[in-house]
């Protein structure tokens, strides 16, 4: 009868996460994904055109024809400045999250492991670097760096790090104190089993999850840099910059406005919607899963 | 007592069923009863009978997406098929009062209590914001909680579990409603603070108000009911005046349900009949042909019609007058001792606990406690919450170090050791805990989790399938289980596993900390005679944690009882239950609910005839 | 309340060392710059070495390191956070002069943001299922755009397109509501999110079943049970709110060229002038570490399960 019992439940509790993809809308982005994943790996089969040939009598012209998006002030065709900029537009937040997550939840099991003088270390640094809100901490580091992709990742990386080293402590503190944990001790399984063939696999899944949740997040702030004229240089057809240089001529061209916006909506868009179907597989062994 | 014989709630052909994703399920299906003023009539059934959505229809309350239906639902005159919203909230705490389970989740954790009670009152009729406040202190009072003025300005978290169940009724009963439904009441508290509320209950019921209490326990609501209804499935399969029910209990489901009632039965004896796994009944059989042991195929196929074994006893089943399975054998004789040491006649000591304390930086959660188990026997150890004797468990694992004292397992030191030297000899003393889900790795399946303790990752993939094939044929379940996750198991399937998994590393100890308190009875017999039988062919030695000292009794040789971190009683389970020695042991076996309290005078609960 | 006083002692003390923490941080990046300050300072202009020898002790650049630090942190102390080398005046006038339109586009945006979400959250949690699904993934496109395109595009369409609003600057109303509907819109899309998960969570806890079954009408059970319950996880969110959306003003700001902190931050990133950005940091960092003590406050206020004492 405990059928009964799931009953009652699925029917009082309409749902916990703030939204469940339905699978056919994570199929579509997890396809949307794949065909952006071809548009980084290799922009030349998808782009019609080359990215940077400049064609000064075919500038503006509006979408349609032989161009799909249209093309920019210098005559360049955007749809294929769009394909082309998916790699430099993606390397940032990737490359930004990616290092982050990894240092972050290194010094995260570290604080953990290395007793309580180098937890108190780490943690009241994270602290610090917490407190300074949003991308300004990744400002700062252009500030000092300078613009360019690399200095971008790296600025972005170390923003989003001290919040990793939060989570990836939490994490494996909860993984820690588990009754399964306990279990293996009372069985009498050594040390390096337990964290290998337990903790890791328990706490690493659903930071994997976050980390891809935060690549939307640092893809929106990667081409914010950008469109400040903090990332990528001319010629390079980045998202944000495209979006920068459009600016000059919106009353005449509206698409210079819209598709490379609506690149990275679509991108960080599927992004989220996969994140959150595994966010929901993964559910009730997230502490106060991050957003 | 006013207008003791007006019958107030009239239900007939009650159902209800829930929209559920590729179908729907009849959680109650077809019930009948009356509750007149001044009587109590109790629904007792195991999880998923249908009971607390039975209480729930009542105030129109039974969830989303649920559909009732009812031939006739009548309170006091007033049909509540069809009635529409604003009547209803009159209906809910003016005319019904609802009493839930869990007090610190029922009361609003942001508001004081005052604000909880003047909600009913402001509700229904209400007054100035000052009366509802004298009368909030007023009712306060009437519960019983202590130094009300002051209380009513408190949040739930600040009083103990005892007051919130007493400030809960005081709300729900601000409206003098002439109804109470009280859903499991009593069964998050400790025992003696459970006969404090159902002594309160009483005096409601005795004050002329209608009670129907839904209880999963028949030694709780003997105390208190006049008529019970056992419910399975989803309906009322034995329905008749109390004393009827619990002396000669006539469904096969009760009667398991009795015996399955560890208090009454004599040590020794068995809880459950041997399991029996039959073909699903029917959509109109009976529901637990399953697992009946006098169901024939007419069981299954239905439909059943309900037979009067006398005026106001009614049973849902044809074969009452079968003859009952001989019972198993009686379990051998377990003084029987699996060592002994030379020179007398004890058993070999697998743990000694001598003059441990432990604190957790507050006052000591043990203080100063020993005890010895020996090979083959049962120490029980009872408490309330809060007695230390989680904490207790923990030292004994070695998964804590006492401040003070030490501990010996299997004759070696055992406590202030490092882990490495302890590890050895951790195969040894396994713990069987209350909640196996949690402490399953989570991405694990059976038979994963029973090869982690067997421990041997390099071992050739068929021995170890046969040993863990073994295992849980040794605790009762079919070894094809080894393939399914355990979130797919019941509650008593779960525990099974976290037994062969405790028994793979042939272990000389168990200690079992509240490893039967979060299931339901019926399987919570099967559990403790599968202890039993596992300790008499094993020669298993087991430390035995529980705040049910039913269970307790029913399993232990030796006994402790401990009260806020010390041990106050100690000695063979029969001496201190029989003629207990201290106070608190005194007071905790008087509260002690058990079926029989039906047949004696009920002491404090005055019974109406 | 003892209890209430050592918490606030506590946390004054942590956000002491934190914004401690942040000046430091501020003044290794200063000093961690590559190349030299001075030739940075003076640009392009080649100047004479003389020049630059005054240029250098002038703003103490001759003198160790550790002397500076201590100058740094005095300085600092007295509410003096450097020369601007892009403005050449100093960074805290330049920053007190800009803080009235950031803080009025980012309360705004806040204030918009909390009240569209309440309304959203209210009237969706719990009910139909096709409605909450389409709004809820509304809510998770709003968050997936990038604020800047948001601001771009209503740029294009209500300023060039059909005139509705100025394109650039403005002052009063009209000039704020772009940038500020910009700004709120990610944020709503959060804050609406958190809302319903936690009004839901409420609504199907035991003390709203309680509530119910004593009379209370669906409305009531909302208001004055399970918002404040919801409340509290979006109150947790705030400070972190706030924090972006002064971060977001700096591109929203650069969008539709208003005056503001977050324009002057931009300039000075791409112009690399180091006083200015930490000076905007330093001060955003204290300003951070207030709200989020004034949040743990609040926090208190409203459940008072967190007054009690513990560990």
């Amino acid at each position: 009868m405990t059928l009964v019992e799931t009953a009652a439940k699925a029917t009082a509790a309409p749902s916990r996460a703030a939204f469940r993809p339905p699978p056919a809308a994570t199929l579509v982005a997890g396809l949307a994904l794949a065909l952006i994943g071809v548009a980084f790996l290799w922009p030349g089969l998808i782009a019609p055109h080359s990215p940077d040939v400049a064609d000064p009598v075919n500038a503006l012209l509006p979408p349609g024809g032989g161009h799909l998006f249209g093309t920019d002030q210098l005559g360049r065709d955007t749809f294929s400045r769009v394909i082309y900029g998916t790699r430099p537009s993606l390397t940032i937040g990737i490359g930004a999250t990616a290092l982050a997550a990894l240092a972050g939840s290194l010094l995260g099991v570290l604080a953990l492991a290395g007793g309580r003088v180098l937890d108190e270390a780490i943690m009241r640094v994270t602290d610090v670097f917490l407190a300074f809100p949003g991308l300004l901490l990744a400002l700062l580091v252009v500030a000092v760096l300078g613009p360019g992709t690399t200095n971008a990742t790296l600025a972005l990386a170390a923003s989003a790090t001290p919040g990793f080293v939060r989570l990836a402590r939490a994490q494996a503190l909860v993984v820690r104190r588990s009754d399964y944990v306990r279990a293996a001790v009372i069985l009498g399984r050594p040390r390096a089993a337990i964290v290998l063939r337990h903790i890791l696999p328990n706490a690493l899944p659903p930071l994997l999850v976050l980390a891809l949740v935060n690549v939307g997040t640092a893809i929106i702030a990667g081409s914010s840099l950008s469109f400040l004229g903090l990332g990528p240089q001319a010629p390079t057809p980045e998202w944000g910059a495209m979006l920068s240089d459009g600016r000059d001529f919106l009353s005449t061209a509206w698409h210079l406005a819209v598709f490379p916006g609506l690149a990275v909506t679509v991108t960080v868009f599927a992004i989220n919607i996969v994140g959150r179907s595994l966010q929901v597989r993964f559910e009730g062994r997230t502490p106060g899963a991050g957003l | 007592m006013p207008d003791s014989d007006r019958t107030l709630l009239t239900v007939e052909g009650l159902r209800v069923g829930f929209r559920v994703p590729g179908g729907r399920i009849e959680a109650v299906r077809g019930v009948d009863f009356t509750l007149a003023a001044g009587e109590c009539l109790a629904i007792v059934g195991e999880s998923g009978s249908g009971k607390s959505v039975t209480a729930r229809a009542l105030v129109g309350l039974a969830g989303t997406g649920a559909s009732v239906g009812a031939d006739r639902l009548e309170l006091d005159g007033l049909d509540l098929r069809g009635i529409g919203d604003r009547q209803w909230r009159e209906v809910r705490g003016g005319r019904i009062g609802l009493v839930l389970q869990d007090a610190l989740s029922s009361l609003d954790p942001l508001r004081t209590i005052g604000a909880e009670i003047g909600e009913t009152l402001q509700n229904h009729g209400g007054g100035t914001r000052a009366e509802r406040r004298a009368r909030a202190v007023d009712l306060l009072r009437q519960v019983h909680l202590p130094d009300p003025e002051i209380r009513v300005g408190w949040h739930s978290h600040e009083l103990s579990g005892g007051q919130r169940q007493r400030a809960l009724i005081a709300a729900s009963m601000a409206a003098d409603p002439p109804v109470l439904i009280a859903d499991e009441p009593t069964t998050a508290l400790d025992v003696t603070v459970q006969a404090q509320i159902l002594d309160l209950l009483a005096a409601k019921k005795d004050a002329g108000t209608a009670l129907l209490l839904i209880s999963h326990d028949l030694a709780v609501v003997a105390r208190l009911a006049d008529r019970i209804a056992v419910m399975h499935g989803g309906r009322f399969v034995e329905q008749g005046e109390a004393r009827d029910i619990l002396v000669d209990p006539a469904h096969p489901y009760t009667r398991t349900l009795l015996t399955a009632v560890p208090t009454t039965r004599p040590r020794g004896t068995r809880l459950s009949l041997t399991p029996i796994a039959g073909p699903p009944p029917g959509p109109d059989g009976c529901t637990y042909a399953a697992s009946c042991p006098l169901a024939a195929d007419s069981c299954r196929t239905g439909p059943i019609v309900p037979v009067l074994r006398e005026p106001g006893h009614a049973v849902l089943c044809p074969r009452t007058d079968e003859p009952w399975p001989a019972p198993p054998p009686p379990l051998a004789n377990r003084a029987a001792p699996a060592e002994t040491t030379g020179e007398d006649d004890e058993p070999a000591t697998v743990i000694e606990v001598t003059g441990v304390t432990k604190s957790y930086g507050g006052p000591p959660a043990v203080l100063e406690a020993s005890l010895r188990l020996r090979a083959g026997r049962t120490l029980g150890v009872v408490g309330e919450s809060g007695s230390g004797k989680s904490t207790l468990a923990l030292l004994v694992l070695g998964l804590l170090e006492p401040d003070a004292g030490t501990i010996e397992v299997l004759g070696r030191p055992w406590s202030a050791r490092p882990e490495r030297e302890r590890r050895a000899l951790r195969g040894r003393i396994q713990l069987v805990p209350q909640d196996p889900l949690a402490a399953f790795d989570p991405r694990y399946r059976v038979g994963r989790i029973i090869a982690e303790a067997l421990g041997v990752p390099g071992a050739w993939a068929a021995r170890r399938d046969r040993r863990i094939a073994g295992l849980l044929e040794r605790v009762g379940l079919d070894p094809s289980l080894a393939g399914r996750h355990p979130r797919q198991l019941s509650g008593g399937q779960r525990q099974r596993v976290a037994i062969a998994r405790a028994l793979a590393s042939e272990p000389e100890v168990l200690v079992c900390d509240e490893a039967v308190s979060a299931l339901d009875v019926s399987v919570q017999a099967q559990i403790l005679d599968l202890f039993v039988d596992l300790q008499r062919e094993l020669g298993l030695a087991l430390l035995f944690i529980s705040h049910d000292l039913g269970v307790v009794h029913h399993i232990s040789d030796d006994v402790v009882v401990m009260r806020s971190a010390e041990i106050v009683e100690r000695g063979p389970v029969e001496r201190v239950f029989q003629s207990p020695e201290h106070p608190y042991t005194k007071a905790l076996l008087t509260a002690l609910p058990s079926p029989e309290d039906v047949l004696d005078d009920p002491g404090p609960v005055a019974r109406p005839t | 309340m003892p209890a209430t006083l050592r918490w606030l002692g506590r946390r004054l003390i942590l956000a002491a060392f934190v914004v401690f923490g942040a000046a430091t941080a501020a003044f290794a990046a200063m000093n961690l710059m590559p190349g030299d300050p001075v030739l940075t300072i003076l640009g392009s202009t080649n100047p004479t070495p003389a020049l630059i020898a005054q240029v250098r002790s002038d703003l103490g650049y001759d003198e160790p390191f550790a002397v500076r630090y201590a100058e740094f942190l005095g300085r600092l102390v007295h509410g003096d956070l450097g020369q601007s080398y892009q403005l050449r005046e100093p960074v805290t006038e330049v920053i007190t002069g800009q803080l009235l339109p950031t803080a009025e586009l980012a309360l705004t945006a806040f204030v918009l943001a909390l009240a569209v979400a309440a309304v959203l959250a209210v009237t969706t949690a719990g009910r139909r299922p096709a409605v909450r699904r389409v709004v809820s993934a509304l809510e998770l496109l709003t968050t997936s755009s990038p604020g800047f395109w948001i601001g771009i595009l209503l740029l294009t369409f209500l300023s060039f397109r059909i005139h509705l609003f100025p394109a650039a600057g403005g002052d009063g109303v009209n000039g704020l509501v772009l940038p500020a509907i910009t700004l709120a819109l990610g944020m709503t899309g959060v804050f609406s999110q958190v809302l319903r998960a936690g009004l839901e969570r409420a609504l199907e806890e035991p003390y709203a079943l309680t509530a119910r079954a004593r009379g209370t009408g669906e409305t009531a059970v909302r208001t004055r049970h399970a918002l404040r319950h919801a409340l509290i996880p979006v109150l947790t969110l705030s400070g972190w709110a706030l924090g972006t959306l002064l971060s977001g003003a700096v591109v929203v700001e650069t969008v539709f060229g208003r005056r503001g902190i977050g324009r002057v931050m931009a300039t000075a990133v791409i112009g690399r002038d180091v006083p200015t950005v930490t000076g905007v940091v330093i001060v955003s960092a204290v300003f951070f570490t207030l709200i989020n003590i004034l949040v743990d406050g609040l926090y208190r206020v409203i459940d008072p399960r967190l007054r009690q004492e513990k560990a």
